[in-house]
């Protein structure tokens, strides 16, 4: 009883730890990583000072989060006079809960047999998880439209309208999109998707070569899905309801913290597409030609591994597939100009939004050609 | 814009590429400086204050007061830079030279910088060459516009620049500074 609360307990906080600590470590990423871009260096002053020997330990700018994380704390916490307390208050808290539930029902390895245990890889095991991620990433943008409302401040809440319109052609095209993925591999359930990645892909003409990952089974979907997943992230090159640079967003009269909170939620959406992206496209945890047992070469060489060695190798390479895919969307990010608010709806609404309706109709041709999802 | 560019994919990727390609450079670089290949640098960064750009010699810098060879000031306090100068900056009281062959010397000789506007004026106004505005040095900054006066044994002690514009004096500390 006791050992199988810890174990759930042991699940959710992987998750949770997983999340928060790359969050928090994503803002040095995003500042080194542009600045590597942009022939800079980024961020490296932030120092601790190390008592009796007096150096300065700087460890390539990584003290730059804790920096920011004590400047948030400390800075006077403000409202505006007119503003709803409450909502005001509540708003960053339902855009980092959100953000932060989303990511549980993403596999992050198959399942661990410890003793006569079998123990799912995964915060929470969902037979919808599919729909789960996207009612928790839709129910977010809440949040943000709180946050325009309560301010008090029209610019706000134009910044918080500006987000919902955003929101929702995104969100259709995601929804879409997903549809060719659960049809291919008959599930919405998130580890069942993965598991059916594993697969060899057409082993008649193939062999046993190509694993049937998503990105190759559905590779419309996975672009359409990769374009309406960063929309919703609310980063450039669709981040007109904030506009950290110019124009006013949503969150113009924060501060402090609640402000971290939001640009923290950002981060923590990106972890989220992120996963989905691996879990759905990029074959979750699976490893290329690892089965449960070690490892099967498709030209018949067998490497016998231990079961933990496997689940470690799972994990480890949905952790660096995840960490790739925050890599391309950072690079997305730094790349490319912020869209128009009426070039994003079109985007969403003639462009994402028709295309992966398409994608939906091609797949389910061809799936009746070939008989059956894989 | 032709068929290619407004399906807009291709110029995303082609732009991604680019700046990936210039990501992967650099941290390749970064790396091998890293490993000890000092000479490779992944970043155009100078990284001030502990590495300096070399300055122009010719760059107008912090004034000094040019000394005779007995030390005292080579300025005759003839009024002409306090004359010329755009901003008025300048401040000289002028008094008797124990050295019956030079009329006058600066009893007091102020420069505050928190007015000069580093026209130079004052560097070609001089009959003397006694101000030149040599010395490299750029850090002066104070908390308060007393702090930014220079007295006249300040801008004495101070010693021309190197060839490649490397301060040789420290950077002085002004009498009337309090902060």
């Amino acid at each position: 009883m006791i050992a199988d609360l810890g174990i759930v307990f042991g699940r959710v906080l992987f998750v949770m730890m997983f999340m928060l600590n790359l969050g928090g470590i994503l803002t040095w990423v995003e500042r080194k990583q542009s600045a590597i871009m942009q022939d800079r260096i980024g961020a490296n002053r932030a120092s601790i000072r190390i008592p009796l020997i007096g150096v300065r330990l700087r460890i390539l700018g990584l003290l730059h989060p804790l920096a920011d994380a004590i400047k948030m704390l400390t800075k006077e916490d403000f409202m505006p006079a007119r503003a709803d307390r409450f909502l005001f208050s509540l708003a960053p808290f339902v855009s980092v809960f959100f953000a932060l539930t989303a990511f549980a029902s993403i596999p992050f390895g198959d399942t661990l047999r410890v003793g006569d245990r079998v123990i799912p890889l995964q915060a929470v095991t969902l037979n919808v998880g599919v729909l789960y991620v996207f009612a928790m990433l839709s129910l977010g943008v809440y949040g943000v439209m709180m946050a325009g409302w309560a301010s008090a401040n029209n610019f706000a809440l134009l910044g918080g309208q500006r987000s919902a319109a955003l929101m929702i052609s995104a969100e259709i095209a995601i929804g879409a999109s997903i549809m060719g993925v659960v049809m291919v591999y008959g599930s919405l359930d998130l580890q069942d998707i993965v598991r059916g990645q594993g697969h060899p892909l057409f082993p008649q003409i193939f062999g046993e070569w190509i694993p049937a990952w998503g990105i190759v089974t559905q590779p419309l979907a996975f672009l359409l899905f990769l374009t309406a997943g960063i929309a919703a992230t609310k980063r450039i090159p669709f981040d007109m309801p904030e506009g950290e640079s110019e124009i006013i967003g949503y969150f113009v009269e924060y501060s402090g913290m609640k402000f971290g909170m939001f640009a923290m939620a950002d981060f923590l959406e990106t972890v989220v597409i992120a996963g989905m992206t691996t879990a759905l496209f990029l074959g979750g945890w699976q490893v290329p030609y690892l089965q449960p047992d070690g490892f099967h070469f498709p030209w018949g060489a067998v490497a016998t591994l231990p079961q933990v060695l496997v689940a470690l190798l799972q994990v480890g390479a949905f952790v660096v597939k995840v960490c790739v895919m925050i890599f391309v969307m950072m690079l997305v990010r730094w790349t490319l100009p912020r869209f128009r608010y009426d070039q994003a709806m079109r985007l969403g609404w003639l462009g994402l939004f028709p295309l992966s309706i398409l994608n939906i109709v091609l797949t389910g041709i061809a799936l009746l050609l070939a008989g059956g999802p894989a | 814009m032709n068929l290619g560019q407004r399906f807009y994919l291709r110029e995303v990727v082609a732009g991604v590429a680019l700046t990936a390609g210039h990501f992967f450079r650099n941290m390749g670089k970064h790396i091998a400086h890293a490993l000890g290949r000092k000479d490779a640098r992944g970043a155009v960064t100078i990284q001030y204050p502990e590495e300096r750009r070399p300055y122009s010699p010719r760059l107008r810098t912090l004034h000094r007061l040019v000394r005779r060879e007995d030390g005292s000031p080579r300025c005759v306090a003839c009024m002409m830079c306090e004359t010329v100068c755009p901003a008025r900056c300048i401040y000289i009281v002028a008094t008797e030279h124990p050295n019956p062959e030079i009329e006058k010397m600066p009893e007091r000789f102020d420069i505050d910088l928190g007015k000069c506007v580093f026209c130079g004026y004052c560097v070609e106004a001089c009959p003397e060459d006694a101000i030149r505005m040599d010395t490299g040095i750029l850090e002066f900054s104070s908390y308060s516009r007393l702090g930014m006066i220079y007295t006249k044994e300040t801008l004495l002690a101070l010693e021309p620049a190197t060839a490649d514009g490397k301060p040789t004096s420290p950077v002085p500390i002004p009498a009337t500074r309090t902060v």
